[in-house]
């Protein structure tokens, strides 16, 4: 476990954290209306009198809301609740049409799962509020001119996964939110982009003295919108916790807002100001019971999810642990993947690992592999005459630019540009005049001064163009000079 | 034209059906009744007739024209719940109850008063008027579904809709001498219908007969359920028009609790005994069984309908629709808006609502309060392993007069001992005039299991037959044998 201090001398506390996520469904309607999901829509387009919370209007659930929820509690190995209720949270805010949203409590869908080396808690179903939008300096409500209010949002399906405070740093916590995100893209069930919000992430953080199974007092960090600002966000407040701690304080309850621009944090609310949501059975909804089809459906439409998949990977292929959760985090790259593998059974499938995840990735950067021009079999073919020897490394990347940039298959980009390995009989002559041009080097390799060879080899690959093979190179000099 | 309104709205509906009488005819004779009204029964009609009249002759229910409870959306229909904080709210939608009513062939005729949200006994919590008892107009028509009662009563309207939450039909018929029907939870759709008390709240109609109640819930329940609202069911079988002249072989339970001495003003009680003998009269078994619990009903009652209440309400905020007060800050937008915009019954049941939910009061309030109820209904089903209907006052008094209670809101809670229990079990109960006291009405009760509304319909068809009560407060009076 990795312990976060201020000095590297000072090795007294270590952070527990927990997280609470909540991942916007990809439904094709809300939570309890008819209307589309939108995002960046113009503004009250995607509005009913339920979502609005028009007198008389009634919630009624959204079955494929319920389906992708219980792939996800299927998904991180919970225990489904045969009957779970929905509840109402009662606080007034212009974002919540009802003055209460609903939300599931003490029994929610499904319970004491785990994805990786964390406990999940739970994982309940709700729907989002609408967007309050603050015209004025300050962005937020206080202070603000005014206040205006999108509804497009209101009622989107989310499900809240709370963990268990398992984690013990900032960069877990970043590691284990990327699989997270990973297993909820595979799950096809949300789109998990944070910059949009579909994937929000709030954690719970307090430090103990390291070794110690004590919990200390917690607070809650709000609403960090990317994965860099969950891992600077917890820092900075493990960091705070430590130096109230250090200096003889005591951590109060309350719930922070991390500023990524300042790196500072600063209050919402404190314990004493903290809502009374007056929880309560939601009596406009029965209790949510999935029956036995809605479950076999749920599970028939679990795909293998990234960490099976790494761990898959790594004992059958394998692969490095580093690569395989590569291939397994980015599904379409592992999708890529083993698609390429499967066009040429004889390629070597560490090689060809490396080729994707390395070579492929920086030149695609997030672009899904399946967009590019770039085929599977494309990439395979490469790989082999790689392996093959008929083309070198660096011509071999030269190619994989040129399909990158415009497609085709790799012998056909060789031949044209002429990258195939030199010839024998070409290779020695290029191989006796740069022999010829370097009297110093060769003296000095003669004389066992193995750096030397380097000035010779650089000289026949400048001259191929690459075109040849680096070890082959010096096999022949050394030949040629009679070092045998 | 007196003669028209004389008529049923079954025998209406067959006189347009036989060509004797036009829908139309039908429409403007009441609207000519409603636009003069002095009761106080409604807060609005249209300024031109609304609804299905193009097909009404041929429709089921003939063009009947229908007063609907102001707590009933209507599209583009000025809709307030008798609460300022709706002046002037239209709705953009139609509750499933109207329209399937209005496809049945019964358009509105109008919107009437009740108690602000439906919280009263009186009509006298309405934010716009009082409504007046057609029987005795110093005296109050029973609420909340009061408008709707008193416009049957005082011949405004054939019939009705109204809402029952604690006994807002059934209590409110039972003062104005009327049959008012408190469907099985689940039965009508609520889509569109103001929320009081959610796990509560029911539709049902408010009629001069026992037959008219059946017609109209026949074409509530028979469009299935309602896939807007979650807690509607199907309705197991057809609603039947009753047609049953005794009670040969029923078992008829009659519950010491709700029937004593104490809680049952004496005229009241000698109405109901004597139903009880037309019972026997009948061919009816009566026998005491006991709903030990539902003494306690009222206590649940006031803690679980204020507490969905609380956050029923929430949704006027001043934000979206109806009034806005305050001086552009958020909070004083929230205060002044309730402020100005509930009156003082609604506000003290947000209070004891909110209360009963805060953190730390949960369970001893909330939380027993459930246990109560889920008591009360297996109380019930143990009786109807006994007897197959539980018969009780509606009402513990007659209709009593303006202003007697309103400084007394325990005084006017009890206006509901007798039908809360009823409500908290989600079963199905009528209330039908069963004779005078000190010349008004007196409502006699009738319970059954959930879904058994065609029995109960039977049952009270055919004590109906053998009362003979008269629903016109005119000549009702003038030939009420001297008690």
């Amino acid at each position: 476990m990795t312990t976060v201090t201020t000095t590297p001398t000072e090795r007294a506390y270590e952070p527990v954290i927990g997280l609470e996520i909540h991942v916007q469904l990809r439904t094709q309607t809300k939570m309890f209306c008819g209307c589309a999901l939108s995002f960046g829509d113009e503004p009250n387009t995607h509005t009913c009198p339920v979502c609005l919370g028009h007198p008389g209007t009634l919630p009624v659930p959204n079955a494929e809301a319920i389906h992708f929820a219980l792939m996800i509690g299927l998904a991180l190995e919970c225990e489904l609740a045969p009957r779970s209720i929905f509840h109402r949270k009662n606080y007034f805010y212009p974002d919540l049409p009802k003055g209460y949203q609903i939300s599931q409590f003490d029994v929610p869908l499904s319970r004491s799962g785990r994805l990786g080396d964390v406990r999940v808690h739970r994982v309940h179903l709700e729907e989002d509020a609408a967007k309050l939008v603050h015209a004025g300096a300050s962005g937020r409500i206080h202070g603000a001119e005014a206040s205006v209010v999108d509804f497009n949002r209101g009622g989107t399906p989310l499900v809240e996964i709370v963990t268990e405070p398992d984690l013990s740093s900032p960069e877990q916590a970043g590691e284990w939110l990327r699989l997270l995100r990973a297993t909820l893209k595979r799950l096809g069930v949300s789109d998990v982009n944070m910059d949009e919000g579909s994937l929000r992430c709030d954690a719970n953080v307090s430090i103990r003295p390291a070794g110690t199974a004590t919990l200390g007092t917690k607070t809650e960090l709000k609403n960090m919108n990317s994965f860099r600002f969950l891992e600077r966000g917890i820092a900075a407040e493990v960091t705070r916790q430590e130096q109230i701690l250090r200096g003889g304080g005591e951590v109060e309850q309350e719930t922070l807002h991390f500023d990524p621009q300042t790196g500072a944090l600063s209050s919402l609310r404190s314990k004493e100001e903290s809502h009374d949501y007056r929880y309560f059975p939601e009596p406009d909804l029965v209790p949510l019971a999935p029956t036995q089809a809605m479950l076999d459906r749920a599970r028939a439409a679990l795909p293998e999810l990234p960490a099976a998949r790494a761990e898959r990977l790594e004992r059958e292929l394998g692969l490095p642990t580093d690569t395989a959760r590569l291939l397994a985090f980015r599904s379409e790259l592992g999708d890529f993947y083993e698609s390429a593998l499967g066009a040429d059974g004889a390629t070597d499938p560490a090689t060809l690992a490396s080729w994707v995840t390395v070579e492929l990735v920086a030149r695609l950067g997030d672009v899904d592999p399946v967009e590019s021009p770039v085929s599977p079999e494309a990439l395979a073919e490469l790989v082999r005459l790689v392996s093959a020897r008929s083309v070198s490394g660096s011509a071999a990347k030269e190619v994989l630019d040129a399909m990158a940039a415009g497609g085709g298959r790799p012998e056909a980009i060789v031949a044209e540009r002429g990258l195939g390995l030199a010839g024998a009989g070409e290779l020695e002559a290029i191989v006796d005049r740069a022999i010829e041009a370097n009297p110093d080097a060769v003296e000095k390799v003669r004389a066992g001064t193995g750096k030397a060879m380097g000035a010779i080899v650089g000289a026949i690959m400048r001259e191929t163009k690459g075109r040849a093979d680096g070890g082959e190179v010096q096999r022949m000099v050394r030949e040629r000079l009679g070092l045998g | 034209m007196s003669e028209l309104l004389d008529l049923s709205t079954a025998q209406a509906a067959q006189s347009v059906r036989a060509g004797d009488l036009s829908p139309a005819e039908l429409l403007s004779a009441y609207r000519e009744q409603a636009e003069a009204d002095e009761l106080g029964a409604f807060l609005w009609l249209p300024e031109e007739p609304l609804g299905v009249m193009g097909t009404a002759a041929d429709a089921p229910l003939a063009g009947v024209p229908l007063a609907v409870k102001d707590i009933f959306c209507v599209e583009g229909v000025p809709t307030t719940a008798a609460s300022r904080i709706l002046e002037g709210y239209r709705p953009p939608y139609t509750a499933t109850a109207v329209e399937r009513l209005a496809a049945a062939g019964a358009p509105m005729l109008g919107k009437t008063n009740m108690d602000e949200f439906a919280m009263g006994s009186s009509n006298e919590n309405s934010a716009y008027e009082p409504v007046r008892n057609p029987w005795s107009p110093d005296r109050v028509p029973g609420g909340s579904s009061g408008g709707s009662a008193a416009a049957v009563a005082g011949g405004l309207a054939p019939w009705s809709i109204g809402t029952d939450t604690g006994g807002s039909i059934r209590q409110p018929a039972s003062l104005c001498g009327l049959v008012g029907l408190k469907p099985t939870y689940g039965a009508v759709s609520r889509y569109g219908m103001i929320a009081f008390a959610s796990s509560l709240d029911q539709c049902g109609p408010i009629t001069r007969d026992v037959t008219d109640a059946a017609l109209l819930l026949r074409h509530l329940v028979a469009g299935g359920r309602d896939p807007c609202d979650s807690t509607s069911v199907d309705f197991p079988q057809e609603i039947e028009l009753p047609s049953s002249e005794d009670l040969g072989g029923l078992r008829v339970g009659v519950v010491p609790e709700l029937s004593d001495a104490a809680t049952i003003d004496a005229g009241v009680k000698t109405v109901f005994d004597a139903t009880l003998e037309r019972i026997e009269e009948l061919g009816g078994g009566v026998e005491q069984i006991s709903l030990p619990h539902s003494e306690h009903g009222l206590s649940a009652y006031y803690v679980l309908a204020p507490a969905e209440a609380s956050a029923n309400l929430s949704r006027y905020d001043g934000v979206r629709f109806g009034l806005r007060s305050g001086d552009g800050d958020l909070l004083s937008l929230y205060e002044r808006t309730r402020a100005d915009g509930f009156g003082d019954e609604v506000k003290r049941r947000i209070m004891l609502g909110t209360y009963a939910l805060s953190s730390g009061y949960y369970e001893a309030y909330y939380g027993r309060a459930q246990r109560v109820r889920t008591k009360i209904a297996e109380d019930f089903r143990a009786a109807f392993e006994r007897v197959d209907l539980v018969v009780t006052p509606t009402s513990p008094s007659v209709a009593f007069r303006l202003g007697e209670r309103t400084a007394d809101p325990m005084a006017m809670y009890m206006s509901d001992y007798c039908t809360v229990p009823m409500s908290l079990a989600g079963l199905p109960a009528i209330s039908i005039p069963a004779g005078l006291s000190e010349g008004l009405p007196v409502g006699f009760q009738i319970t059954g299991p959930a879904f058994s509304e065609n029995r109960l319909l039977a049952a009270a068809h055919a004590l109906e037959q053998a009362i003979g009560f008269d629903s016109s407060p005119a000549r009702g009076k003038a030939g009420a044998p001297a008690r």
